[in-house]
């Protein structure tokens, strides 16, 4: 048996629930656009582990290539992401979410 | 399958015209490689094949959608392509990278596939809803898509895990043998992992409660873009919505449907309601948008023997009509800047084609008949009645009834109110276009049964 496997799988499910939480209540709480992007991969890294343990449980390697997709996706996201955000920086001089309001009349 | 390599085959071709010095070809070879694409797709009808040890699988349902993506990819082609003058070249191949994205979405059997088809749309469509780079508006729309697509992303992905983790496959096939069987893991668990799968794709066709992003991203995004989202992504999101329920949860619908119930019911109502508010006519459409998602959620919560046609019948005629529309949204705000509905004003004397065009996509949103989109609404709501859905039903009549007043005000700003009388010319790209789009609409309307009759076979 595996070191990850000793560990039962339900702790390994609510670290990754807690995890994702957190990441959750800060996409929803914070201001600033950076943190928030972190709190978005917090919510990845959080399935990322899960996705691990339940393949080590399972004895079948499609949960960790998944992992790898994952991952590729993730960084593909933050480039698109922080491109946007450099190019509101040059509009706005800000990365302040509160800035997002020009849209509603 | 063949379709999915002719679009990535495009994208990478559009990338490479700027430096081979091949610009002036890209939009014919666009149009022409759409055209290849819908043929190859076509000739793939009946076989059934699985591509990618089963990750894909080109049933003829999927190639129905697939068709109809091509077909919207097309007609925005069309209508667009003359007016994207700034970096020509990467809208092309983003936009049929976006496509190849929305292709596998509605082609997948594996939930792998799924999430990538997700992405390569999403992170196509951030990327243009901010390709206005000195517009402040589409600053914004860019980064709140961003942020609420990668947000319900996170959802998609940690209800996928669960899943996984209770069922051990992420084919749609053994999710729904698994379902059946008795599991290790707590049920709670494989309830909670759909639940967060349907909140992602209720994020991603806009429905209520997670619609809030929908007005402002599409008042912010570029005509052109918004185009794009209220058609393409709008078929792939709901398309795979219906395949992913329909074929790995479908027999656990007790657990799910009244959730879905209660989103449908509150799409309808704050969609219907909210786009009588609105000036902007994108934003207007952005909530007429979100009703309809309500509308194409009744085919997902009833999944029974006519509700797959049925959401195939409404999503053809809600993109047709959401097609022809924009054209015309496009077309008058290259001459007119504000884009409020009182923009319309005198359209039936500046130009009569794209004012009758414009009616008719108006009034088959609204569902009047003879038009295709009063018969998408009466075989979804049968599909309803069948499974003795009546109060449901009720709502949605009732949501119909509040939209006339909104599509009927455009109509209104065009025929009847008076405006500016300088003409619009049309170009004969976009005669073609209108003729085409309204003839459909027609079409549809008066024989449904040219499209029906290819899902039952």
């Amino acid at each position: 048996m595996s070191a990850i496997q000793v560990v039962p799988i339900s702790y390994y499910v609510w670290l990754s629930a807690i995890l994702f939480s957190i990441g959750v209540m800060g996409v929803l709480f914070r201001r600033n656009v950076i943190i928030v992007f972190m709190c978005i991969e917090l919510m990845l890294n959080a399935v990322n582990l899960l996705m691990v343990a339940f393949s080590s449980m399972l004895n079948d390697a499609a949960g960790q290539i998944f992992v790898f997709f994952i991952m590729a996706v993730a960084a593909a996201e933050v480039a698109v992401g922080l491109a946007i955000l450099v190019m509101i920086f040059r509009n706005t001089k800000s990365v302040d979410i509160d800035f997002l309001n020009k849209l509603k009349r | 399958m063949n379709a999915l390599l002719i679009l990535s085959a495009l994208g990478i071709f559009a990338l490479l015209t700027d430096i081979l010095g091949l610009k002036k070809i890209l939009f014919p070879a666009s149009i022409v490689a759409l055209i290849g694409a819908m043929v190859a797709s076509g000739l793939e009808w009946g076989h059934h094949t699985s591509y990618f040890n089963g990750m894909m699988c080109t049933d003829n349902t999927a190639i129905l959608y697939t068709e109809l993506l091509l077909f919207a990819g097309l007609m925005w082609f069309l209508i667009c392509g003359s007016s994207i003058r700034e970096h020509q070249t990467e809208h092309y191949a983003i936009l049929s990278f976006a496509l190849a994205g929305a292709v596998v979405m509605v082609t997948f059997s594996n939930l792998v596939m799924l999430f990538l088809g997700i992405e390569i749309l999403s992170i196509s469509m951030y990327i243009m809803a901010g390709s206005q780079k000195d517009k402040y508006s589409s600053n914004e729309a860019a980064l709140k898509y961003f942020l609420m697509g990668s947000f319900s992303t996170g959802f998609l992905l940690f209800g996928i895990a669960l899943i996984y983790g209770c069922t051990g496959s992420f084919f749609t096939s053994g999710i729904a043998a698994a379902i059946q069987q008795p599991m290790t893991l707590p049920h709670g668990m494989l309830l909670a992992g759909v639940l967060l799968i349907l909140t992602s794709l209720v994020f991603k066709i806009a429905g209520f409660p997670f619609h809030f992003w929908a007005p402002d991203v599409y008042q912010g995004a570029p005509d052109t873009i918004t185009a794009f989202m209220a058609s393409v992504v709008k078929i792939a999101a709901t398309a795979a919505f219906f395949r992913l329920f329909s074929m790995a949860f479908g027999s656990m619908v007790q657990e799910w449907s009244f959730t879905l119930c209660l989103i449908a019911i509150g799409s309808m109502m704050i969609g219907n309601m909210g786009a009588v508010l609105q000036d902007n006519l994108k934003r207007m459409l952005a909530f007429s948008s979100v009703a309809h998602a309500g509308y194409m959620l009744i085919a997902i919560i009833t999944l029974n023997k006519f509700s797959e046609a049925a959401l195939l019948f409404y999503i053809t005629a809600y993109t047709l009509a959401t097609l022809a529309s924009f054209a015309i949204i496009i077309r008058v705000g290259q001459e007119n800047g504000n884009g409020d509905v009182s923009s319309l004003a005198g359209l039936g004397k500046r130009n009569p084609l794209a004012a009758a065009t414009m009616t008719i996509a108006m009034l088959s949103l609204a569902g009047i008949p003879p038009l295709s989109g009063f018969f998408a609404k009466y075989f979804l709501f049968n599909a309803a009645l069948q499974e003795n859905y009546t109060w449901l039903v009720l709502a949605a009549v009732a949501g119909t009834l509040i939209s006339v007043y909104y599509y009927f005000r455009v109509i209104h700003s065009m025929l009847i109110l008076k405006g500016s009388e300088e003409k619009i010319s049309n170009s004969p790209i976009q005669i073609i276009v209108m003729l085409v789009l309204s003839a459909l609409l027609i079409l549809l309307g008066i024989m449904p049964d040219l499209l029906l009759s290819r899902i039952g076979s």
